[in-house]
């Protein structure tokens, strides 16, 4: 296959296969007896258009940045995390508990206390399944599969069984105490004269999820240990010959992954319902996979993608809320992306080379 | 627990097994080939859709197996087209096929129906009846193996005596059959295929075309056997279960008879005793629930029995390294 440059490799293949995505899509939205330019409009305004879409648009996408983090940092290993969900409703637990348990003086304590517990709840349930792949050789993707599942059971056990209050009818925690409640980004903006508006969820966890973006950057590119997990995913024979301890490696990426994961929770959990409510990660953490392909695994890339799912899932609450087009059209869209930059990227980048390394060559 | 009540639950694990049986055959084929295939789940929905869709707007069930079934096809050409010919990630292609389906049942169903997703229910020829095993009023009479015979093996759908014919089937297919060797070959060792004059890319799409019938069937027998009509997400994880099974049958085709049949007494019993009173302990009904996917990590662990999978599986074919 033709050597593409970087750029183009990095920027132009993902780009091409968000395109070819969101036309299929608005084919079908089109098949399905609407207007997709109408449609896209509605979107764009309801994600991007007022400060209220913003507020829900960054609350989304701060959900999707640590989901996309955990996938990318176990993808720079060749490892294949697809129990974000799983990592990411544990840590729930995590900030719940803390949460609910301590009294705290005021909400940056709890905050860092919550960050840890989310962190070290996603890790340890992504351990068990990153120690059978090192020790025992079991796949990888099966085994975070059923810990997802297992995880929605054990969290509706605990939630029905131990957490709820006495007399409530849903499956889900107490309101956490006032101190624990963490600014939202309306308040914090505000307080300095920039009119956001008030009430939507997003909140000061996105500058905790751009600090997660700064440390996978730091961690990935500039610390032996990224080294090391690079060096991992390229070429297993190769990194154990050069002294790199596969075990060790593959059960560390996996618990930092399934910790970013986890600190999902602090956003959703603790930012937005303040209770922990049985299913709150909502997909995120299979969206994590989708941001990971289209950002190539970069957090700069991650960053925009997140930011783009985020805008798509505010998008599509708004066609649900407006429009006879459900919000499901967000799953399908999502679907196509994952298929172009992730399954057919071979095929968008033979498309791409085409266009781009043929003329070259007649030039020269 | 009386006799009756135990065939009962027997009764209902049978039916409760069948779509475990086709998608876990359906899994069998491809991975044996060496195809990954996380998407059974979404090929599962995909047909249960199309099949209860049809057999609505024709009146005949028939029609709806036969469109649900080529709806799964579709995914797997798509499945066929990104991990055979693209050499893409074959569980990335899984995952967006899952997707996929989830997010076009619900697409396709509001517009055509308008009823938030589902397909009105379904009655007469646009389901599938039971049928009524010969002599099963007569044997009601013989003690203990009489009431067995007419109340858990007869009065089932055909698709259910379908999906335990396909169990032979499958196995004379894949250990008797020409066909059999070359696709249990194409996923230990493609290159040795290749060398011998056989097309790789030829048998993994057989492989992954057999597999779109078998989880087109079970989506059929979802929506229109099992229950009386598409409702979304109805698959419910039991795409995955299905995976579990094919690990737990450690990839035979009787073995994954035995592996679904217990998943399927699984569901039966939690269903009927949502939480298990087993004397000394009480088991929660999220326990039951799952009970297939911690049996299914275990089994992963190797420490009962180790599963080894195909050995070429999850790897694209790259012709001449």
């Amino acid at each position: 296959m033709e050597q593409l440059p970087k750029w183009a490799d990095l920027i132009v293949v993902p780009l091409v296969g968000l395109i070819l995505a969101f036309i299929l899509s608005m084919l079908m939205v089109l098949a399905t007896g609407h207007d997709p330019l109408d449609a896209l409009k509605l979107m764009v305004s309801g994600a991007l258009g007022s400060t209220y879409g913003w507020g829900y648009t960054l609350y989304y996408a701060t959900n999707f940045i640590f989901t996309g983090l955990a996938v990318a940092v176990a993808f720079h290993a060749s490892l294949f995390n697809i129990g974000g969900e799983g990592q990411a409703a544990l840590g729930g637990l995590g900030v719940a508990l803390v949460c609910l348990f301590i009294p705290w003086p005021h909400w940056t304590i709890a905050l860092l206390a919550a960050t840890a517990a989310a962190g070290i709840f996603g890790a340890l349930w992504a351990l068990i399944p990153a120690y059978l792949q090192a020790k025992r050789g079991s796949h990888i993707v099966i085994t975070t599969i059923m810990f997802n599942f297992i995880a929605a059971s054990l969290l509706n056990y605990v939630l029905v069984n131990q957490l709820r209050p006495k007399g409530a009818m849903d499956p889900a925690t107490a309101k956490f105490p006032k101190p624990s409640h963490l600014p939202s980004l309306g308040e914090i903006l505000n307080s300095v004269g920039i009119p956001f508006a008030k009430g939507t969820p997003a909140n000061v966890t996105l500058l905790v999820a751009l600090a997660a973006c700064v440390f996978v950057y730091y961690l990935i590119w500039r610390t032996r240990l990224g080294y090391q997990l690079r060096a991992f995913g390229k070429s297993q024979p190769a990194a154990v010959y050069a002294g790199i301890n596969p075990v060790k490696i593959t059960i560390i990426t996996m618990m930092i992954s399934g910790a970013l994961a986890g600190l999902m929770a602090i956003n959703n959990v603790m930012g937005e319902a303040e209770r922990l409510i049985l299913g709150s990660v909502e997909g995120a953490g299979f969206i994590g996979i989708a941001v990971a392909l289209m950002g190539r695994s970069h957090p700069i890339g991650i960053l925009f993608s997140a930011l783009l799912f985020g805008a798509l899932y505010q998008g599509g609450a708004e066609l649900g809320l407006w429009t006879s087009i459900p919000r499901e059209l967000v799953i399908v869209i999502q679907a196509l992306v994952i298929l172009f930059t992730g399954a057919l990227d071979n095929m968008v980048r033979l498309m791409v080379a085409k266009v781009l390394v043929r003329p070259k060559r007649a030039e020269a | 627990m009386d006799y009756l009540t135990l065939l009962q639950i027997l009764d209902s694990a049978l039916r409760l097994a069948t779509p475990l049986l086709f998608a876990c055959l359906a899994g069998l084929f491809s991975e044996r080939a060496g195809i990954f295939d996380i998407g059974l789940e979404g090929k599962m929905l995909m047909a249960a859709f199309f099949s209860a869709a049809t057999a609505y707007s024709t009146g005949s069930v028939w029609l709806g197996l036969l469109a649900g079934i080529a709806g799964s096809m579709v995914l797997s050409g798509i499945h066929g087209l990104a991990s055979i010919t693209f050499r893409g990630n074959q569980l990335i292609s899984g995952v967006a096929i899952n997707f996929l389906a989830s997010g076009l049942t619900v697409l396709i169903g509001l517009s055509w129906f308008k009823l938030g997703g589902q397909t009105p229910s379904l009655s007469g020829d646009a389901r599938f009846q039971g049928i009524d095993l010969p002599f099963a009023e007569a044997a009601m009479s013989v003690p203990l193996i009489g009431p067995l015979y007419a109340e858990v093996l007869s009065g089932h759908t055909l698709l259910v005596y379908v999906a335990l014919l396909c169990v032979p089937a499958t196995w004379y297919i894949l250990y008797r059959t020409r066909f059999g060797l070359r696709l249990r070959a194409v996923g230990e060792n493609p290159a040795a295929v290749d060398t011998a004059g056989i097309s790789v890319v030829g048998l993994r799409y057989a492989a992954v075309a057999i597999c779109g019938v078998l989880c087109g069937l079970a989506g059929a027998y979802l929506a229109t056997g099992l229950g009386a009509s598409f409702v979304k997400e109805m698959t419910a994880g039991r795409g995955y279960i299905a995976l579990a099974a094919l690990i737990f049958a450690k990839w035979r085709p009787w073995y994954a008879l035995s592996a679904t049949l217990l998943f399927g007494l699984l569901e039966a019993v939690s269903n009927r005793y949502p939480s298990l009173d087993l004397g000394f302990i009480t088991l929660p009904s999220q326990f039951m629930q799952a009970l297939p996917y911690i049996l299914t990590v275990v089994i992963l662990a190797g420490f009962v029995g180790k599963a080894t999978p195909p050995r070429a599986g999850g790897q694209p074919y790259v012709k001449e390294r």
